[in-house]
């Protein structure tokens, strides 16, 4: 074995423990190594329960010595967002007010994980139940960036894009309801996909904007999280919302690369509001795919610089209703009151950060009589006008392509006192959660500064095919192959 | 000045599906506290509902009887409130789109029938129960509160009738009603006393023959059909006598205090809710195949009115009629007795006098006793063919309703058959005449009154087995 393992990606660590020359524990081992060589720094974990994952480690061992193959995961050290429900194993949502709360179950994803054999070692820090972009807003300190620890790691699943960068986990699964999985995949440098709503179970997911959230995983190549999705997608009989139809074949064409694949750039996010290094790097990548063999044109759809604005009010209204069963009554945090009514409120006013009662608020008098209409049922409107721009445009080509952040990674505390810069830093990845299709972010570059640049690819919903084919071929035209300082410098 | 009410109730049915209406939890009443739940029904953090077929499947046979409109598309909305009981903080309820949508259902009156329009059936999750320690057992006084999850999620059908009630009387004939109803789709037992059923009306006056609406009043938490009558009646009095003294009645929710017999306002108007409806977007809206409405309106039983008629037909009055189409399992039981070849009448007869008041005595239901419909046919064969007294045929029944066996048995074991033997009989006469010559000679003088004490002595020889019918002709026949 080159290296430390824990730079592995799964499917060399899987062909390593396939041919004898690691194992499961061994890998967990450099796992843990990293963590604690980065951890002090990165906060990229709530939980780390290596207790748990040496078992599961053991049990992978085992299985392999007596001829067995346990999964595709078998052995692979994952780490799962602080949102996803994990028997016995604290699950916070980086809240206050779920400080303490050990869930009586798995999520489905968290299940299907460890059914493929999958190493769970950790629960990783994000913005208080989902909302944020930055892991700022984690009532218990932020993440910061493996690229740079003065920087953000992007969010909300900031723990799990850093993890993944920094080499203390070799994949992860996050959440994304407006691109708490692209947009930390973006400023960590790694893959990050959100499949089309309804693939992956959201039973046992903490749930923001239910009609939004999509569970979705964290890799350091497009394959890992090819191999990932697959492990954790189908139908769910738990979850209504769950797709009932086969998961979208993705291995067959992954490699089939970028000849002939019809490309779209957005034209209204691809240009204006984006740092002229992300344009550049975008540039530079379409030039390649052109190059490549792929068909590249520009398309307009007019409805995506309101997608924004409807998803502000979409995802707090439902937020709002979410987030009403934390009340002190059954679970989490309870402050004394003199009646009822006063311990629910003064148990949410204190359990709650200002960030998710600013979206409970917003999302209250969104729905409040009389605004209903003007509000919710015209984000709704704003909705239906991006599915069918949406669709409009897939008549058209395989693939959407958008920078998926703005940005690179901001600095630490640069937009705390201004959501609405904050916001802002999802104006690239919300339509595709409106939309219903998958997304994925691959990282193509680094700025000046040496940070991470991200590529994003969407598709039409169930297009998993299509999206991971074309991200595969960008990865494999961008090279990519830059680690963090931390991952390197930090080990010893 | 008369004044008339104008009345609509809302009714609440717990569905009798086996589990619960979003989760797989045991729907049950009487557990011990807090066995029935899981995530889904306590609203634990990343819980999800999946909605129960059976429920829909329900509440749209119910729509179908009252001749609603079944939505082909349905959604299912929150309706957000906090209440300690409420797990999620808000009830999965519907909204603008209900599974049906109007409808009617006919009250037969002494006047004729009266047609109750109804506005909407939908389905929703019921909540938890509170119980509030503490001396007073109110709210806002109480120490301590203990939650119980177990209804928690139980399938709750509300039925929301329009504003076409004239009379607290006649909102109660409409809650009967809609009872039978249910209870014969069976939708729910609706034991009212278990709280399956549970009504909410609006109430205003108006002087009668104007046609404008009054302030309505919505008085909530009757829990019978005698209380839903008499919080009406409470209601219309103190609407009445405020508008007599040339007050006004006040627009607002008041609550039914059973024990003082009175309504009494809620807390105050500031509470009015905003309940921030919006679709649920953990559920997809609920289509229905028109195959399915097929095949559920072909599997729809013989609703109440139905019976009723059919058993008018066979010669019923409307009063045991309705009993019998009502008492729980009278009817199955009165079908199979005519089946038999019981005389209808006969048969209904004995339901509503001997076995009624047996049932009431033992405090069970007919379904728990041994009493067939063939048993009926049986005993009316017996008394028909004059081998059972009337008298007899009471007693026979009881021991059939006390497990001791068919009629034949019962009335064979406890010496009730009657002499059918006419040479039995007539020597039984001819001993009692030989042995009283001079009533026979007074009698046939044309005291008319001896034939009694005669068939008295016939009776007392034969131990009271003789047909004192036929014995009384023997003789009348003799004297002459």
């Amino acid at each position: 074995m080159k290296g430390d393992p824990a730079d592995l990606t799964i499917a060399a660590a899987a062909a390593a423990m396939r041919a004898g020359e690691l194992s499961a524990t061994a890998l967990l081992d450099a796992v843990r190594r990293r963590a604690a060589a980065t951890e002090a720094q990165l906060h990229a974990y709530l939980t780390l329960d290596f207790e748990g994952a040496e078992r599961a480690a053991a049990a992978a061992d085992a299985a392999f010595a007596r001829g067995e193959d346990p999964g595709p995961l078998a052995g692979i050290p994952v780490a799962v967002k602080d949102n996803m429900c994990t028997r016995g194993m604290e699950t916070t949502c980086g809240s206050r007010i779920l400080s303490g709360y050990h869930p009586p179950y798995d999520a489905t994803a968290v299940a299907r994980l460890r059914a493929a054999g999958a190493v769970v070692i950790g629960k990783t820090n994000m913005d208080e139940f989902a909302m944020g972009s930055s892991t700022e807003n984690s009532a218990y300190g932020p993440t910061r960036n493996p690229w740079d620890p003065e920087r953000v790691p992007g969010g909300s699943s900031g723990g799990s894009a850093a993890a993944v960068a920094a080499g203390s986990a070799l994949g992860a699964l996050g959440s994304d309801t407006g691109g708490s999985i692209r947009q930390p995949a973006s400023l960590c440098g790694v893959v990050g996909l959100k499949p089309t709503y309804g693939l992956v179970s959201r039973y046992g997911l903490v749930a923001f904007a239910s009609s939004l959230d999509q569970i979705g995983p964290f890799a350091r190549t497009v394959t890992d999280a090819a191999t990932l999705f697959e492990a954790v997608a189908g139908y769910d009989p738990s979850d209504a919302t769950s797709y009932r139809g086969p998961v979208p074949e993705v291995r067959p064409g992954l490699e089939a690369g970028p000849a002939g694949l019809r490309v779209g750039v957005i034209a209204e996010l691809a240009g204006e509001g984006n740092e002229p290094a992300v344009l550049a790097a975008f540039a530079r990548m379409l030039e390649a795919l052109q190059g490549a063999g792929a068909e590249v044109r520009q398309l307009s759809l007019p409805s995506m610089p309101y997608a924004l604005d409807a998803y502000y009010l979409i995802a707090p209204a439902e937020c709002s209703a979410n987030l009403a069963r934390f009340d002190g009554v059954r679970y989490g945090l309870r402050l004394p009151g003199d009646t009822v009514e006063e311990m629910m409120a003064a148990s949410r006013r204190d359990g709650f950060g200002p960030e998710v009662t600013r979206r409970i608020l917003l999302g209250t008098y969104a729905l409040s009589a009389g605004y209903y209409e003007a509000f919710y049922g015209r984000a709704q409107k704003v909705r239906t006008r991006v599915i069918e721009d949406f669709a409009r445009a897939y008549k058209e080509v395989d693939v959407l392509v958008v920078p998926t952040s703005p940005t690179t990674a901001f600095r630490m505390g640069e937009r705390t006192e201004d959501p609405l810069a904050m916001y802002l830093a999802d104006v690239g990845t919300i339509p595709c959660n409106l939309g219903g299709g998958p997304g994925i972010s691959v990282p193509v570059g680094l700025d000046r500064w040496g940070l991470p640049i991200g590529f994003q690819v969407l598709a039409p919903p169930l297009g998993e095919a299509a999206l991971l084919r074309a991200a595969r071929a960008v990865e494999a035209l961008a090279g990519f192959s830059a680690r963090p300082a931390l991952a390197t410098s930090g080990v010893s | 000045m008369g004044y008339e009410a104008v009345i609509g109730v809302e009714t609440h049915v717990e569905v009798a599906t086996l589990s619960k209406m979003f989760c797989g939890c045991p729907n049950g009443f009487g557990a011990e506290p807090n066995t029935h739940i899981c995530p889904v029904c306590l609203g634990l953090p990343g819980a999800l509902p999946v909605p129960n077929a059976r429920a829909i499947e329900a509440t749209v046979s119910l729509g179908l009887a009252l001749g609603a409109e079944i939505a082909p598309r349905s959604l299912f909305h929150r309706k957000n409130y906090f209440y300690a009981d409420l797990p999620k903080n808000y009830q999965i309820s519907q909204f603008d789109l209900p599974l049906c949508r109007g409808g009617h259902l006919d009250l037969e009156t002494e006047t004729g029938v009266c047609r109750v329009g109804l506005t909407r059936v939908h389905l929703e999750e019921d909540t938890g129960k509170s119980t509030h320690l503490g001396e007073s057992g109110r709210i806002r006084a109480a120490e301590a509160v203990l939650l119980d999850f177990n209804r928690s999620g139980v399938p709750l059908m509300e039925v929301v009738s329009e504003p076409d009630l004239r009379s607290p009387e006649e909102a109660r004939a409409y809650a009967a009603e809609l009872r039978s109803l249910i209870v014969a789709l069976g939708i729910s037992e609706a034991r009212l006393e278990e709280g399956q059923m549970r009504f909410d009306a609006n109430v205003s006056i108006r002087p009668e023959g104007s046609s404008a609406l009054g302030t309505k009043v919505e008085i909530k938490n009757m829990n019978s059909l005698r209380s839903l009558q008499r919080a009406l009646a409470f209601e219309v009095e103190r609407q009445t006598a405020l508008l007599e003294a040339s007050r006004e009645v006040e627009q607002e929710t008041r609550h039914w205090d059973e024990a003082a017999g009175v309504t009494r306002a809620g807390r105050s108007k500031e509470e009015s809710s905003d309940y921030r409806y919006f679709p649920e977007p953990d559920l997809v809206p609920v289509t229905l195949e028109t195959a399915l409405l097929e095949r559920l309106r072909a599997a729809l039983p013989e609703l109440p009115a139905q019976r009723r008629a059919r058993y008018r037909a066979l010669g019923l009055d409307p009063d045991a009629a309705r009993l019998i189409a009502e008492g729980e399992g009278y009817g199955d039981v009165l079908d199979a007795a005519v089946a038999a070849g019981a005389e209808a009448r006969a048969a209904a007869l004995w339901l509503t006098g001997e076995v009624t008041a047996h049932l009431r005595r033992v405090g069970m239901p007919l379904a728990a006793t041994p009493l067939t419909g063939a048993h009926l046919a049986d005993l009316d064969a017996l008394v028909a063919a004059g081998r059972l007294s009337a008298t007899a045929a009471k007693e026979v029944l009881t021991g059939v309703l006390a497990g001791e066996g068919a009629p034949e048995e019962v009335a064979a074991r406890r010496d009730l058959i009657q002499i059918s033997d006419e040479g039995v009989l007539a020597a039984a006469v001819a001993e009692v005449l030989a042995a009283h010559p001079d009533e026979l000679a007074r009698l046939r003088a044309g005291e008319q009154r001896l034939v009694g004490f005669l068939v008295g002595k016939v009776m007392q020889a034969t131990g009271g087995k003789a047909d004192p019918r036929r014995v009384s002709e023997a003789i009348r026949r003799a004297a002459q």
